[in-house]
Formats: C-alpha cells, structure tokens, sequence
C-alpha cells in the first residue's frame, strides 16, 4: 500500500527556484500547505555549484531596456521578448527579497550592494557574495524557509513519475529512498524545479544529481522539451574533473591566453569585440576550441586547454572578491592562480532548453508548472548570458509558486482511487527494477557511451553526420537499457537502483537533445554546426518543441515572441 | 592521467534488512595520483560493488554530502587526496550520527536543530521589498561572513566529543549558523536566539575541544562561535534580569 500525502502545492526539487516558489506560495495564502519533495537534503542542491552572481538592474546608470537588450542578444534573438521584459522588471525586487532574508552580498563602501562585471553584459549589474553565490542564496533560501511550518519537506524522495488522471496533473509518486517503498504525493498543482541535465555530457561543471529528471517526468507525460538542442558551453572548467571556475574572474579583469602568451580574444577576430573575454560564452567556448585546432591550446593529460590568468589581479583582489577560485585551483588543479595561470577548457554547464511553459511557467499540461533550469520559459534562448540564471530561478519561481497555488485553489481532487490505482502501478514497476540481476548490461558502461555519443555529437561544433549517428547511438542504448543487469536487491538507500532510475532520465532527454539538435538547420547560439554556419531569421527563427511518441520523439515548431527588439547581425 | 597504484580500502558495509551490524568489505582499487577518496569509492560502485551506497554530488566542497570518516577522521571525501593517505585506507560512516546503510547517515536530527536555533532574519518590523536592499557596510558583513561559509557537512558533528555523549546538544554548526544571525546588522533576534541556545542542549555543554574548528573543510571557526554565544547568552540573560521583557535584542 502506497503511503499518501495530500498538500495544496507539490514542489518537486529543493535548490532555488524550488525554495522560492514554496515561499512565494505560503505566502500568498497562510491556510496552505506546500510538499517540498526534494530527492536530495535541499542544501545539498546543485544551485550551491553557482559562483559568479545574480543579475538585476540596480544601479542609476543602467536602465531595463538595456539588461532586457542584453539579454535578447545574447539569446541570438530567440530569447521571448514578453518573459525578458518581465524578468528584466521582476529581478531588482527579487535579489532585494533575498538580501531582506540574509543573503550576504558583498557590499560597496557606503554599505550598498558591490556589482561586478559579466560576460555579454553592457554594464557592472552582478550581484555577488564574493565567488559563492549559488551557495549563499541557497543557504539563504533554505534557511528562511524554514520559518514557515507549513512549507513540508519530504527529503530524499525521488519522484518517479506524475500521476495524472482527466487530463490533469493530481501530484506525484515517489521513491523514499531511505525505506525504499513510495509514497503519493496528492496536489491540485505541482511545480517542476529538478534543474538541468548536464551529466548526459561526460565533462561537466554539473553535480552528480544533475540528471534532468524533471524534464524526463513532464516529457513522458506528454509535455514539450523546447529548445533542447542548445546546451551551454561554459569556457572556464578545470580539465579533468571539470569543476567550475567562474566567469567573475574574467569580470573581475582576468584574461585568456593561448600557448603563445596571446590574449587571442583581443588580437583575433572571434566576434567578441572590445567586449575581450567578457563576451559571451557561447562565442568564447568556440573561440577556445578555433584555438585548440590552430594548435595555439596546450595539451596535457587531460586532453587540450588554455590559460585563465588572474596573477596581475594581485593576491589582496583574489582572495577578497574569488576566494572559491583559489581555493578550487588549488586543491583540484593544482595551480595557486595568484602566482600562476588557471588551465581551463570550455565545459557543459547549463541548458538552455528544458520543460515548456508559457510566461506564467504553466505547462501544456493542466495543473502542471517548472521553473529553473528544468523549464524552458524562453528567457535565455539559444545562449544564455552568465548571471541570469540564478536571477531566473528567484523570478520564475516565485512566479510558478503564486500561479500553482492560484490553479490549486480553483482545481478539485480528482478521483483520488484513479491516482492510487497507478501509485501502486508504479510501486510494482520499481520493485521489478530493483536488483534485478538478470540482463548483460552495466550501469556505468551505458552512462560512458551516453557520454561519449552525446559529445561526438552535440559538442560545441556539431554536423549533420554526426548528429545522426548520435541519434542512432541514443536509441541503441536505450535499447540496452532494458538489457540493464542491477545487483543491489535492498530496500534501504538502494543508490543503485535510483542510479538506474537516473540513467533512464538521461537517456529520455539526450534522445531529446540529439533530435532536437539535428532538426535545426542553421547555426544560433550555443547550437553551431559547421555544415550551416550562420544563422537563418528566414527559416529557422522558431523555438524547437520535442514531444515523446512512442515511435521516437516528434518536433514541432514554435513561434518566437518579438517586439521591441528587432533580430540584427550579432556582433560585440 | 597520471601514475597509478593499487590501493586498499577497507569499507563499512551495513544493511539493516540482512545485517545485525556493521561488517567490512575490502576492495583494490588502481588509483590516479590526482585522485581524491570520492574517486575510488566512485570506482568501487562502478567498477566492482554496485551495492556500496554513499552520498555525494557536486565534487567541488561546496554541497557537504560526501563527508565520511577517512582512516578514522571526519572528511570531505571530494576534497581529499589520496595521495596524502597510505596503501590501505578505512572508510567509515560519520561518528555521532544513527546509520542508515554503509557511509550513509541520518541528518533529520541536525535539521531539527538547525531550525531550533531560527537561522532567519528576525525583525520587529519588517523592512518592505519598495524599500530597498538594508545598508551594510563591509565590516558589518565581516563580522558574520566567516559564519555563514558553513557547508552543513557534518564533520564537526562526527568529531565532537559532546555530541556523542549528549545528543541534544544543539552542535557545532547549527549553533554557528544561528549565531552568524546574531552576529547580521539586519538582524534584531538575538535575545530570542540567546534563549535558546541558554535551553536544553544548550551552548554551556561545549567542553572547548575546539575539534569542530578543526575539521571544518571551510575553515569556519564554530569553537569561536560557540565561545562568543555563551558569553552573549549570559550577558543576556542578566540584562534579562534588570530589564523587562527580556532585554533589547
């Protein structure tokens, strides 16, 4: 028997965007009560990864027009000029929420918030908690959060699919990972905040639990992935492990060169103008890899790299305003960047695309919202700039936790014997799953050759052949999947069993970014292919949507939303 | 890529559907010299025992899943080298906590005492989003910031002496987190804090071991945090004598 929880809202993801939308629901209505079902402790969230800042306009000389037209650029145009305007408008009041709830953000003299310069855009509006960021809203969300009781957390549950019944979403089922057994979680709404999928992709700035499990959930229940084929390159990753190094070095004055000393973004022709290494990443990561192929990277055990040098910073400006980057230098790339450069080289960082929703983060599908990196609400576009996703979380997820809580409120039950009935179905799937020995595949052997195809295919310079045959790869590993032999048969924190249940995620959504990224026939942002290299406004400016069909996954078109801002070359 | 050598790891295994108590596993791992713990126990689940069960994700020292006891020391596994380790490593769950499975501890415990000690901003009126961030200057940030690094890892938990002897008491880090709150210009609840940390489990527990302060993967000083709320405790709660209502905050 299924155990059952019934609340108003059902959050599914604990990092930013989660937090805040149960805050902004409890808020706007104190007789409900939220389940915030998270498959990590919610500190434990990959928002805590996040270094740089958190983008608003703040300051007198900036105005929203120009973050909005930032934006819009960076996106290459096909960012939705209705969600910009109101992100551009929404975010000032939503990192002064969060400095009201004890963020702490670095500061200027005179006691107002310090900005900091970043990548694509026109004017220092980066908020910052020195290089830790992610971490201290995070903190600061969670923290706050927990002055409301009737915001519920059920902490290592990892939910395994949406129950639906009429059309409409009715909650979730999960997988308690401590007892191994699944409990229903009821809601008239629920909201999607599991963040991206960067662990389809070998090397990655991403977490562990980084598997785009939301996407996978909404995408088997019928809704859209949009625009899944653009996936961010971020420049700065330490080779090897990957690990972030923030794009505030560069905002804070350092510099990429080459084998030959040679700050190749000023003495070359790379699109990125006077903007130097604060262009934007999609132009840099292929700036580096054009490096790379002229044989000016150095190449060492962990493949080619380039140098991020921050030594004329000086050891005072490091340790005050990116302490972390030291820090991470040191311990995982073995370099003090006070006296010596970083070894860096253009990493998987975020995706663009994610579940489809409208500019009040609903879906397609009644009852059901995401936010975050998880949703695809088209701010960011084919590119999205450095600082405005942890910026989007806190907008979009307030605005999914007061829109959910508004359809909960107009929402019935539903037949909750209908909801039970394919609880205990998914029970019985699970159990099947668990330790079952029989199969010739292992777990780690399909996530590597995931891996591999999905970098052949879908790296940061991509072609029609090779996209195909990653396409090609994806089915026929996920065909082996069901060939998966698993050896842990316990109950009781069984990681290999939602190791399985992951790895089924990421097959879902690479199957979604290799067909996506083959569909689009030109080249936009963070999706370059060398066999279409410009851009085509005439024919290809629409937003991809990938539907599930048993078949193989179906795309459609999507219009963009223009307005103010009229598509033109993109140049810096 | 680097030079390999084989080395042991002895493991705590523990499953409560078939094990009374804890037993050992012993694995050989061929490690690169670059790698850390995490990356051999990585190994072990991929490579040889799909069963171990352990937590970890962001591998860069900043989500505090991954902390374990490493040749009996509390330790952030992704931060720690194994080249700074012998031939044969034990790998064992985090002292002071109850064992769910092998590395895996229970945490709900620091949770109820991390919202024990009300690590929000409190404040008689509540400043309006229309007006603006607070005015902080940067030595008032100074005064909390080293507070707020904490990663909620656990290690000073699993080092504490009091902690394994008296389970209520509030513990290093969450006392540091609602003391960093004291500590916030912005912030008027520290007598509301100081009442609490004077309660049951309270900070006058602290034996002054200062191991907490020394495990910290983050260098935060909880030791320095727990010293400085025993002495605002007091000195709270002998204005709370003299004065009404509990003393100004």
């Amino acid at each position: 028997m299924v155990e059952t929880h019934r609340h108003d809202v059902v959050i599914v993801g604990g990092g930013a965007a989660g937090l805040r939308a149960a805050i902004a629901a409890v808020e706007a209505d104190p007789n409900i009560t939220v389940a915030l079902v998270s498959k990590v402790y919610p500190m434990r969230s990959h928002t805590v990864s996040a270094e740089g800042g958190a983008a608003a306009v703040t300051r007198e000389d900036d105005s929203f027009e120009m973050h909005g037209y930032d934006t819009v650029k960076g996106s290459d145009f096909l960012g939705d000029q209705d969600v910009i305007e109101y992100f551009v408008e929404q975010a000032p009041k939503e990192l002064t929420l969060l400095e009201h709830w004890g963020c702490p953000w670095s500061r200027n003299e005179d006691g107002s918030v310090a900005t900091r310069a970043f990548g694509g855009m026109s004017i220092k509006r980066t908020w910052y908690a020195a290089d830790k960021v992610g971490f201290h809203m995070l903190h600061a969300l969670f923290q706050h959060s927990m002055r409301f009781d009737r915001i519920v957390r059920y902490d290592e549950q990892f939910v395994t699919r949406l129950l639906i019944d009429d059309g409409q979403v009715r909650g979730v089922v999960a997988l308690d990972i401590r007892q191994g057994t699944m409990r229903a979680f009821l809601g008239r709404s629920v909201i999607l905040c599991t963040g991206g999928g960067g662990k389809i992709f070998p090397f990655t700035t991403n977490g562990n639990i980084k598997t785009g499990d939301g996407m996978a959930l909404a995408y088997r229940a019928g809704v859209a992935l949009k625009d899944m084929e653009f996936v961010q390159y971020h420049p700065t990753g330490l080779p090897g492990t990957g690990i972030l190094i923030t794009e505030a070095t560069r905002g804070e004055g350092a510099y990429l060169k080459n084998k030959d000393g040679e700050r190749f973004l000023v003495t070359r022709d790379y699109g990125v103008g006077s903007k130097a290494e604060l262009g934007p990443r999609d132009l840099i990561s292929r700036a580096m890899v054009q490096e790379f192929e002229a044989g000016r990277g150095f190449s060492g055990s962990y493949g080619e790299y380039l140098h991020l040098d921050l030594t004329h910073l000086g050891e005072e400006k490091i340790n005050q305003r990116l302490p972390m980057v030291r820090e991470l230098a040191k311990v995982y790339g073995g370099v003090d960047p006070v006296y010596e450069p970083i070894p860096v080289r253009p990493v998987v960082h975020y995706m663009m695309g994610g579940v489809d929703t409208d500019i009040d983060t609903a879906t397609q599908l009644p009852g059901l919202y995401a936010a975050g990196e998880t949703a695809c609400v088209s701010l960011n576009g084919a590119n999205r700039l450095g600082s405005n996703s942890l910026t989007e979380c806190l907008v979009f997820g307030a605005r999914s936790g007061e829109q959910a809580l508004q359809f909960s409120k107009g929402a019935d039950d539903g037949n909750e014997r209908a909801v039970r009935a394919q609880a205990e179905e998914e029970q019985a799937r699970i159990d099947q799953l668990r330790g079952k020995v029989k199969g010739g595949e292992k777990l780690a052997r399909l996530r590597v050759d995931m891996n591999k195809t999905l970098e052949s295919g879908c790296g940061v310079y991509r072609q029609e052949d090779s996209m195909q045959q990653t396409v090609r790869d994806i089915a026929q590993i996920k065909g082996r999947f069901a060939d998966l032999a698993l050896e842990d048969k316990s109950k009781v924190f069984n990681t290999e069993l939602v190791s399985a249940l992951e790895l089924h995620n990421m097959l879902e959504i690479a199957e979604v970014v290799a067909n996506s990224a083959a569909s689009r026939k030109e080249s936009r942002g963070a999706h370059t292919r060398r066999d279409a290299p410009t851009r085509d406004d005439q024919n290809c400016l629409y937003h991809t949507l990938c539907f599930f069909d048993p078949a193989g996954p179906r795309i459609e078109k999507k219009d963009v939303t223009l307005g103010t801002w009229v598509p033109e070359e993109r140049k810096y | 890529m680097s030079d390999v050598q084989i080395k042991k790891f002895v493991v705590t295994r523990f499953d409560p559907d078939k094990d009374e108590v804890p037993r050992t596993d012993t694995f050989e791992v061929p490690c690169q010299s670059d790698w850390m713990v995490l990356d051999a126990l990585n190994f072990i689940k991929d490579q040889l025992d799909g069963s171990l069960s352990y937590r970890w994700s962001c591998r860069m020292a900043v989500c505090g899943s991954c902390g374990m006891n490493v040749d009996g020391a509390p330790t952030l596994t992704c931060k720690s080298p194994l080249s700074s380790y012998g031939d044969t490593v034990e790998v064992t769950p985090l002292s002071n906590f109850p064992v769910i499975r092998d590395l895996v501890v229970e945490l709900d415990g620091f949770m109820e005492k991390l919202k024990a000690v009300k690590p929000w901003i409190i404040r008689a009126k509540e400043k309006a989003v229309e007006e603006g961030p607070y005015r902080q200057s940067p030595e008032e940030l100074e005064d909390f910031k080293q507070f707020s690094l904490c990663i909620n890892c656990m290690l000073c938990y699993a080092a504490c002496p009091v902690v394994g002897n008296e389970p209520d008491f509030i513990g290093p880090a969450a006392i540091a987190l609602g003391y960093r709150y004291n500590l916030d210009s912005r912030d008027e609840g520290a007598s509301e804090r100081n009442a609490i940390f004077r309660g049951e489990g309270s900070v006058y527990s602290c034996s002054f071991a200062n191991e907490c302060s020394e495990v910290c993967p983050e260098n935060v000083d909880p030791a320095a945090a727990i010293n400085q709320a025993k002495l605002s405790g007091l000195v709270d709660w002998a204005a709370s004598l003299v004065l009404p209502r509990g003393g100004k905050d």
